[in-house]
């Protein structure tokens, strides 16, 4: 018990740390909070003006998509943060302190969901002023919310690993770019899947950020009327499909960052 | 005998077809400072990062105060303290802030560790830095606090990797006060540098490692002696006595005698001796001097002298 609590705490003090530095370093503040803003607004009057959603609002059903996009590009703060803590030695003398050796992982990792909580909250304002509503129950919304917040917390489990394998901060932005990109762009985020050609549509319905924002939708009530049923399995069963994704992720990575972050060593 | 607080025993690792140790022994008794010595490469933050308990041996064994790194890692990890060659410090964090949060990680409590940084801040003359984000320091302010960070916890045993290299004279001087003082109160201490200098002024006793094994070891002053020696220098007013100047140093010489211009140098052992019977014979001979005198090795030709017999060794063995 006396070490599980020891670990929370080093984990607890390893997350702080990274919330100083929020209120240190602007362009954290300006992803988090600015970016967000921004690429609603836009989509909503860039494209909301031209894209057509049968029965419904496109922003309705956009902000949605939106939420699912910033939350897992989120997950990139973990993978810079752990390869410049490296970079700089800092992760040396952490593995020389007698804490817990999953503290600083988990530490980072939970600093991606604060961050989170604070980029969904000004989206949700910043949705709500273009015309964005939720039609469904409290509870709804809220495991709506609870759903993009686990399933970018999974992602960050991954970008971890890729922070403490990749030789610069710099190439995490790389990589994050050459892999979220197209994973949040080639699904049902911005526009529906069914136009798509078929290849890219197969891709598209069983990728998990299309099952986070199609469940989402479903949650915060958002796919308009008239909508005809998904045919894909994953879409049809949304939520299931990204707590399997979830787990799964978290049980493949998490173990793999740690095992990891044990043994990474001073650049000799 | 004192205890030793680091035992190191056939230590070897290498990465891939590197090998960066190839059985290295180390012993530092309780409150004393080894130096060790080396070139880029030779295999020291290697060492460092083993007995630190970051890197894992191929073979060989570590113990810290008794402890086997290898067995009991976290045990070691709260004994000792760490401070590499880059300074490890969070440039986004006040001095304070890093240094409190090192205490909370090492569990000494929230208020124990606050009360604990701010005592370092005063000792490392930071106090007034304290509060200010690391980014703005200058690289020794960095190095120090990299250095309070090290003890916070009041380490038993303190490893420090090139604690100086990158830094001004003057902070290096400055660096150098302050590990003295953590000397003097007992710490026992490991460093590696690349500088003769610093291992002469710091250290008891100094360690010489190249293609990551021991060539030498001894204090600074045995060292000297071991490696060539004294050597008796002249200067000759008149080109006309180098002939005869020559012989007589030649006399008291235990290798060749070398001549560059005016001025004659020859290798002795026993140096005040030989020089105090070569410049009676000098004096004698009716030669006039300019400059007369016995010259110790630096220690950095000890190093090169010590660095290249090893190369030629290998060379010969390959």
């Amino acid at each position: 018990m006396n070490r599980t609590r020891l670990a929370f705490a080093d984990g607890f003090n390893i997350a702080r740390r990274n919330m100083i530095k929020v209120r240190r370093v602007p362009e954290i503040l300006i992803s988090v909070l600015v970016t967000p803003v921004i690429l609603i607004v836009m989509f909503a009057y860039v494209f909301g003006g031209a894209i057509d959603i049968d029965g419904g609002s496109y922003r309705e059903f956009l902000v949605a998509g939106v939420f699912a996009m910033n939350v897992v590009f989120g997950a990139t703060f973990t993978g810079a943060g752990l390869a410049e803590d490296m970079q700089k030695g800092i992760i040396d003398r952490f593995r020389s302190l007698p804490m817990s050796r999953s503290a600083v992982v988990f530490g980072r990792t939970a600093s991606d969901v604060v961050y989170n909580v604070l980029t969904l909250a000004v989206m949700a304002g910043a949705g709500l002023l273009v015309g964005w509503r939720i039609n469904t129950s409290f509870f709804e919304a809220a495991a709506g919310f609870l759903l993009l917040l686990g399933f970018a917390y999974s992602i960050s489990w991954v970008m971890a690993l890729v922070g403490l394998m990749v030789p610069a901060p710099e190439a995490v932005n790389n990589a994050s770019i050459m892999v979220l990109f197209p994973l949040t762009f080639l699904a049902n985020t911005f526009v529906p899947a069914d136009t798509m050609p078929t290849a890219l549509r197969v891709f598209a319905e069983w990728n998990p950020v299309s099952a986070v924002a199609q469940a989402t939708r479903e949650l915060f009530g958002n796919i308009p009327a008239g909508t005809p049923e998904p045919t894909a399995w994953p879409l049809q069963n949304p939520v299931l499909y990204t707590v399997i994704w979830m787990v799964v992720l978290i049980a493949v990575f998490a173990p793999l960052a740690i095992a990891r972050y044990r043994k990474v060593a001073a650049r000799s | 005998m004192a205890l030793q607080m680091i035992s190191v025993r056939g230590l070897e690792k290498s990465y891939g077809d590197v090998r960066a140790l190839t059985g290295l022994d180390l012993d530092v008794a309780e409150g004393s400072v080894l130096g060790v010595l080396g070139p880029n490469g030779a295999g020291k933050t290697t060492a460092v990062s083993i007995m630190t308990t970051l890197l894992r041996a191929d073979a060989g064994s570590v113990s810290i105060a008794g402890i086997d790194v290898a067995e009991e890692p976290s045990r070691v990890r709260s004994i000792i303290g760490l401070s590499g060659q880059y300074a490890a410090v969070d440039e986004h964090l006040t001095g304070f802030e890093n240094l409190d949060l090192i205490g909370r990680l090492y569990h000494l409590g929230n208020k124990a560790a606050r009360v604990r940084a701010n005592e370092l801040l005063e000792r490392f003359h930071l106090t007034e830095a304290g509060s200010r984000p690391v980014g703005g320091y200058s690289g020794g302010m960095r190095r120090r606090l990299d250095l309070a960070g090290a003890l916070v916890a009041k380490p038993r045993v303190l490893f420090l990797d090139e604690p100086t290299t990158g830094l001004d004279p003057r902070s290096r001087n400055d660096l150098w006060d302050v590990i003295r003082e953590l000397v003097a109160n007992g710490t026992t201490l490991l460093l590696t540098t690349q500088y003769m200098e610093e291992a002469e002024q710091l250290a008891d006793e100094i360690v010489v490692i190249d293609s990551g094994r021991k060539i030498a070891q001894g204090t600074a002053e045995t060292l000297k002696t071991q490696t060539g020696g004294d050597r008796i220098e002249v200067r000759i007013d008149s080109e006309l006595d180098r002939e005869k100047t020559e012989r007589i140093l030649a006399s008291v010489a235990v290798g060749e005698v070398v001549v560059e211009g005016r001025v004659l140098s020859a290798p002795v052992s026993g140096g005040p001796r030989a020089l105090s019977i070569a410049l009676r014979n000098i004096d004698d001979a009716g030669i006039d001097l300019s400059d007369a005198g016995l010259r110790r090795p630096t220690l950095d030709e000890v190093f090169l002298s010590l660095t290249e017999a090893e190369t030629h060794q290998l060379k010969e063995a390959g």
